[in-house]
Parts: structure tokens; C-alpha cells; sequence
């Protein structure tokens, strides 16, 4: 049968009561909208999640120590090892090896001191770790050589110590008992998911073994070793040089673990993502419920509309409809409720998601909602299906009634 | 010698309420031929409606056979049945039953969205023509609530009309009406039979409009009383 007729007449029975077909779309919009917004905030908190974990540098892959009870002689890693990576031609994949020291220091310039990471580094750590200086240089190969007293500082640092940024360049800290001269100010990162890497200096490696980190020292233990490789399909085979490496230094025999942990970024990444994943079906879910209260405003108000529509229903069928014409005419109607509900749903959604964007950024943070194509296909998919499930019991209620019964009621 | 459009053998219609069976139809049996013109008189709840519901296969007999139009109904299908109404019977009732958000041409034109073998011209031109010929040709696009019970049930008219039907079933059809628009509604009713042949079978409790017609069945107790 004609079916744009039955698009029309549907779309005229709704526009007959708007006030109440409108009611009965809010459920729909409001479920909609939940749904989308809440899974774009779950998107865009994953995707913030990742950018900031590739901001850490481009292939990155971290070398750090671990305990093993399979492991009878553990040993640290060192500056030996970090060297051995580069030097020794066993791993082509590695393209350059950063090795740090940590440790946490008061800070003080004039009246002003402040608490914060101190990094031992080698100038590669600068490509490795993808940090970049705002003003004046990084640690040089030079500063390595003289155990220089320079440092390159953090931007929240600057803030803390100096309260401006001009005129930095040239002053003199102190950190412990000796003064460093302020060399180079890093490049402001921003606030991100894990923690800021704007509140640190960095000093040459030589310097924070020999002045920072603790006598003990004496093998040059590294805390961790930065390794960036090649490109990104090399990252696997670079983690299986750098542990086979690392495995006959630290004269690891085959049935015993290894005494240090190898972390590619990926790795980091992967567990973010199923971490923001869990997140967005979560508050998906919890919106989805939203939408099947919608629904059953659906089921309530088709209800209530077949029983006003009895005697229409029961005219129809003297006429000439079959019990499949009245069923279609009202599912039409729930459908339309469920796709144009939905569709505005899409709307309000974008509405929602620059609001809290704006949210977001007001408390500085950076989350961006990103409501994808196959968000808003499902959403709205769902809602017309919403439509369909929940019309489909006052449709059959209509087409079932008995012609002669409905024509009698008033 | 004209055919028989609707021959009845029979038919009994028994309505179960709880425990109390009740009898509308007890062995009714009437023909009527093609283009006739019948009355239906009776006593209120003596089975006029519950006939007329019958034959126009808005529902089924308990008992008993019925021939419409030469198709045998008693053994359709709903879907068939609704065919058949749609096909065959232009159905008249007492309170017009219009659709109230629809205009006139709208309404008249219902019918023929029904219609399974779609193509036999326009369906807003039909409906005009039939609104021109009820005498509605400036009230086409009126809704009902604007317009007085005798111009509804004109539109009413139009509409048992659009599928050009073997019987017109009208239910008391100037039962709302005063006594000068109900005449009108059948003079209305009788120029059609005369200008299309299609077959008028109404019900109706004034003995006036009952002279108009060919013909007046009695019907007492779920029976034809006498002829
Ligand atoms: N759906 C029904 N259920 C029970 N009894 C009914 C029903 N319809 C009609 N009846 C009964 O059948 C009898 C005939 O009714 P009806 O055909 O409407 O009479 P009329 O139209 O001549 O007044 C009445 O006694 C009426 O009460
Ligand atoms: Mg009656």
C-alpha cells in the first residue's frame, strides 16, 4: 500500500495533539541525548588520555627496574646498560637511549622555594622524551663532561620560583648546598590526564650523580631508560633487543625472569583505552536506561491514544483496512516519535558536549567530547528501535479489535 | 429478472453475556435484489443493527449462510472480509462517524486508501466529484466540527459511495437528523439509486421515510415478521 500515506497521516495524527506528542518525544530526546553525550565524554576523555601519553615521546618505550622471587641475583639498571643499548650494534631498532636519575629536592631563589623532581638526564633525552625549550637551551654533551651546575626548568617551576618567565635565563638557584645557573625553560605541556611534567628541573646526569642522588651510588644507577625507536613498527622487535640485551648483561639464566620491567607506549596506551572503555559503556549504559523509560512513555501514550481512537479504528476497519493496515498505521506513529525524538536527541547532544567542553576547559582541563558518526547512528538507531518495541503492543491492540465493538464505543 | 445481491438463509446470532445467552438473530432469512430500495423496521433491540452488521461483514453469524454480491463471506478470512467491505459495502451510520481531524475530500477518499488494486483514476477528483454531486462543492475542505449534521452526514454519503459499492448499509441515518434535513438526506439517498442502481437497504423507525422506499422488512425477534 501506499506508505507515503501512511507517512503523512501519521505525521498529521501526531501534529493533531502536539502538546502530548511532544512530551512523548522529550523521553526519547533526553535518553538520546544521554546516551550520546555520555559515551562522547567517555571518547574524549580516552582520546585525551592517549594524547597525552604520546605526548611523552614518539615510540617511546621505558626500561625500569623490578623484583622477581625467579631471580637470584637481581641488579639495577645503570648507565652501562643505557650506553650498551646504542654501542653494542645488538639492537638496529633502538634509534636513541635517555638514561634518568630522579630525586626530589627544595628549590630556592630569593624569598622564593618551592618543592619539586629533579631529573638527572643526557642531552638525548630532550628528542627521546619530546621535550622542547621555550627560551634559552637544553643540558649539552659539554655540561655532561664538566658536571656544570645548569639546569633547565619546568614552566610551573618558573612560575613558582620567579613568578615570571622574563629574565630567567642567567639566574641562579639553589638546590642543596650549591647554586645552579637557570640555562633553559621548557616548554609549557599543559595539564593532562597524568599528572603535569611542568613541575620538574632537569640537570645534567653527571651533576645529579655526583651532587644529587646518594653516595651509595657507586655502580651509576639509573632509575629508568627512555628508548625510542626507529619507528612504530620496529617497537616490538626493539623491546626483544633491548630485553636479550639486557638479559646477558645482567647474566639472567633462561628458566629465571627478568630483573626489569619493558613498557612501550602502547602498552600504556592499550590499558588507558580499555580503562576509558569500561568508563564509556558504564555511563552509556546508565544513560540507555533513560532511553527505555522513554520507551515505555511511548507504550503508555500509543495506549492511551489507541483506546481515544477506538471508534476511528473500528470506522477504518468497516472501510476496508485489514488488521495489518491499523497495525502499521500505529507503529508508524511510535516510530516517527522514536526517529524525530532521536534526531533532536542528536542535536541536544552536541548542545551538551560543547557545554562541558566549556566546562572542562574552565577548570583546565582539556576533554574534548567527540560524538562520532557510528555514536550517532547507534543512538539513533536504538531509538527507533525504542519506538518499534514499545509501539508494537498498543499497535497489535489496535489492529486486534473487533470492528463492530469499536464501533459502538463513544 | 434482476439477480439477488444479498441472499440470507438462517442466520442466527447468539451473544454469549456471562451466563445468559442472547439471541439477536434466530433463523433470519431475506433476499434483495440488485438496485432495490428496503426498509428495516422494527422494535428497538429486535436485531436490526446486528443484521445490518452482518451484512455489511463487520461481523460474523453464529449460524446460517449469506450470499453477497454472488461470494460466499461466511467462510472469509478477516483479510478477506475486510476486502469485501471495502469492495462491496458503503456503510451509513446514524452518528456520520467521521474522522474529526480530516476535511471532507479526506474523508470521502478514506475508503480508496484501502483499496488493494490501486489505478482507477485520481482519488482527490473522485471525492470532489461525489462532494459536487451530495451538494457540498464549497464545503470540500471543512472539517466536521464545522459543519451541521446534515452536511456531515452528506459527506458520510460521499464516502459509502467512493468505491462504487453493491450495497449501501445506512443504520438509522436521519436518526440525528430533524425532520426536514432527514428527508433531504433521502431524497439524497434515493436519486443515487436511481442515477447509479446501487442498492439501499436502511433501517429507520419512521413510518414516513419507510414509504419512500420500495419495500419495508419487519423484523421482530431476531425475525422476519411478514413482508
Ligand atoms: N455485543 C453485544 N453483546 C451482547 N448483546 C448484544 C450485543 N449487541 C447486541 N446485543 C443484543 O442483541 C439484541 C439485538 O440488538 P440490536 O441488533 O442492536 O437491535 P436493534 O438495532 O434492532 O435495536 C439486543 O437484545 C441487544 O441487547
Ligand atoms: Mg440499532
Amino acid at each position: 500500500m501506499n506508505s507515503w500515506r501512511v507517512l503523512k497521516e501519521a505525521v498529521e495524527s501526531l501534529a493533531s495533539n502536539k502538546l502530548r506528542t511532544a512530551l512523548t518525544m522529550l523521553g526519547i530526546v533526553i535518553g538520546v541525548a544521554a546516551v550520546l553525550s555520555m559515551t562522547a565524554i567517555g571518547e574524549g576523555a580516552s582520546s585525551s588520555i592517549t594524547s597525552s601519553i604520546e605526548s611523552m615521546g614518539t615510540n617511546l618505550i621505558y626500561i625500569s627496574r623490578t623484583y622477581s622471587d625467579n631471580n637470584s641475583n637481581p641488579q639495577a639498571l645503570t648507565l652501562a646498560d643505557a650506553e650498551a643499548l646504542v654501542e653494542s650494534g645488538g639492537a638496529p631498532s633502538v634509534l636513541a637511549v635517555a638514561p634518568s636519575v630522579n630525586t626530589s629536592r627544595t628549590v630556592v631563589y630569593g624569598d622564593n622555594s618551592t618543592s619539586t623532581t629533579i631529573i638527572g638526564v643526557t642531552p638525548d633525552f630532550a628528542t627521546v622524551r619530546n621535550k622542547t625549550v621555550s627560551t634559552g637551551r637544553f643540558i649539552s654533551e659539554a655540561d655532561i663532561d664538566a658536571n656544570s651546575t645548569v639546569a633547565v626548568l619546568g614552566s610551573d617551576v618558573v612560575d613558582d620560583l620567579f613568578g615570571a618567565s622574563v629574565g630567567v635565563i642567567g639566574q641562579k638557584i639553589r638546590i642543596g648546598n650549591m647554586l645552579y645557573e637557570v640555562v633553559g625553560i621548557l616548554e609549557a605541556s599543559g595539564g593532562t590526564a597524568i599528572g603535569s611534567s611542568d613541575d620538574q628541573i632537569i640537570v645534567p646526569i653527571t651533576t645529579a650523580f655526583s651532587r644529587l642522588v646518594a653516595r651509595s651510588n657507586a655502580n651509576d644507577e639509573v632509575n629508568m631508560i627512555s628508548v625510542s625507536a626507529v619507528d612504530s613498527e620496529s617497537i616490538d622487535s626493539a623491546v626483544s633487543e633491548i630485553s636479550s640485551i639486557l638479559r646477558s648483561r645482567h647474566s639472567i639464566s633462561s628458566d629465571e625472569d627478568d630483573d626489569f620491567s619493558i613498557l612501550s607506549q602502547e602498552t600504556m596506551t592499550d590499558a588507558a583505552s580499555s580503562i576509558t572503555g569500561v568508563l564509556t559503556i558504564f555511563l552509556g549504559g546508565i544513560a540507555a536506561i533513560s532511553l527505555l523509560v522513554g520507551g515505555i512513555g511511548i507504550m503508555n501514550i500509543m495506549l492511551v491514544s489507541v483506546i481515544e481512537r477506538t471508534k476511528e479504528i473500528g470506522l477504518r476497519k468497516a472501510v476496508g483496512a485489514r488488521n495489518n493496515d491499523i497495525l502499521m498505521q500505529f507503529m508508524t506513529e511510535s516510530l516517527i516519535i522514536g526517529l524525530i525524538g532521536g534526531l533532536i536527541g542528536v542535536v541536544l547532544a552536541y548542545g551538551l558536549a560543547g557545554l562541558i567542553k566549556n566546562i572542562a576547559a574552565a577548570s583546565s582541563y582539556s576533554l574534548n567530547p567527540e560524538i562520532t558518526f557510528g555514536s550517532i547512528l547507534m543512538a539513533v538507531g536504538f531509538s527507533v528501535a525504542v519506538g518499534l518495541v514499545f509501539g508494537i503492543y498498543p499497535a497489535s491492540r489496535a489492529a486486534k479489535l473487533e470492528p463492530v465493538e469499536a464501533l459502538r464505543t463513544e | 429478472m434482476k439477480k439477488n445481491v444479498v441472499e440470507v438463509k438462517d442466520l442466527v446470532k447468539t451473544y454469549q453475556m456471562g451466563d445468559i445467552q442472547v439471541n439477536a438473530l434466530r433463523g433470519l432469512s431475506m433476499s434483495v435484489k440488485e438496485g432495490e430500495v428496503i426498509a428495516i423496521m422494527g422494535p428497538s433491540g429486535s436485531g436490526k443493527s446486528t443484521l445490518m452488521n452482518t451484512l455489511g461483514c463487520l461481523d460474523r453469524p453464529t449460524s446460517g449462510t449469506y450470499i453477497l454480491n454472488g461470494e460466499n463471506v461466511q467462510s472469509m478470512e478477516d483479510d478477506q472480509l475486510a476486502d469485501v467491505r471495502n469492495r462491496q459495502v458503503g456503510f451509513i451510520f446514524q452518528s456520520y462517524n467521521l474522522l474529526s481531524r480530516t476535511t471532507a475530500v479526506a474523508n470521502v477518499m478514506l475508503p480508496l486508501r484501502y483499496k488493494r488494486n490501486n489505478g482507477h483514476g485520481d482519488p482527490k477528483k473522485i471525492a470532489e466529484e461525489l462532494l459536487t454531486r451530495v451538494g457540498l462543492e464549497d464545503r470540500m475542505n471543512h472539517k466536521p466540527f464545522e459543519m451541521s449534521g446534515g452536511q456531515q452526514q452528506r459527506v458520510a454519503i460521499a464516502r459509502a459511495l467512493v468505491n462504487n459499492p453493491a450495497i449501501i448499509l445506512a443504520d438509522e441515518p436521519t436518526g440525528n437528523l430533524d425532520s426536514k434535513s432527514g428527508k433531504e438526506i433521502m431524497d439524497l439517498l434515493l436519486g443515487l439509486n436511481e442515477e447509479r442502481g446501487v442498492t439501499l437497504i436502511i433501517v429507520t423507525h419512521d413510518p414516513k421515510i419507510a414509504a419512500l422506499t420500495e419495500r419495508t422488512v419487519r423484523i421482530l425477534d431476531g425475525r422476519v415478521e411478514n413482508e
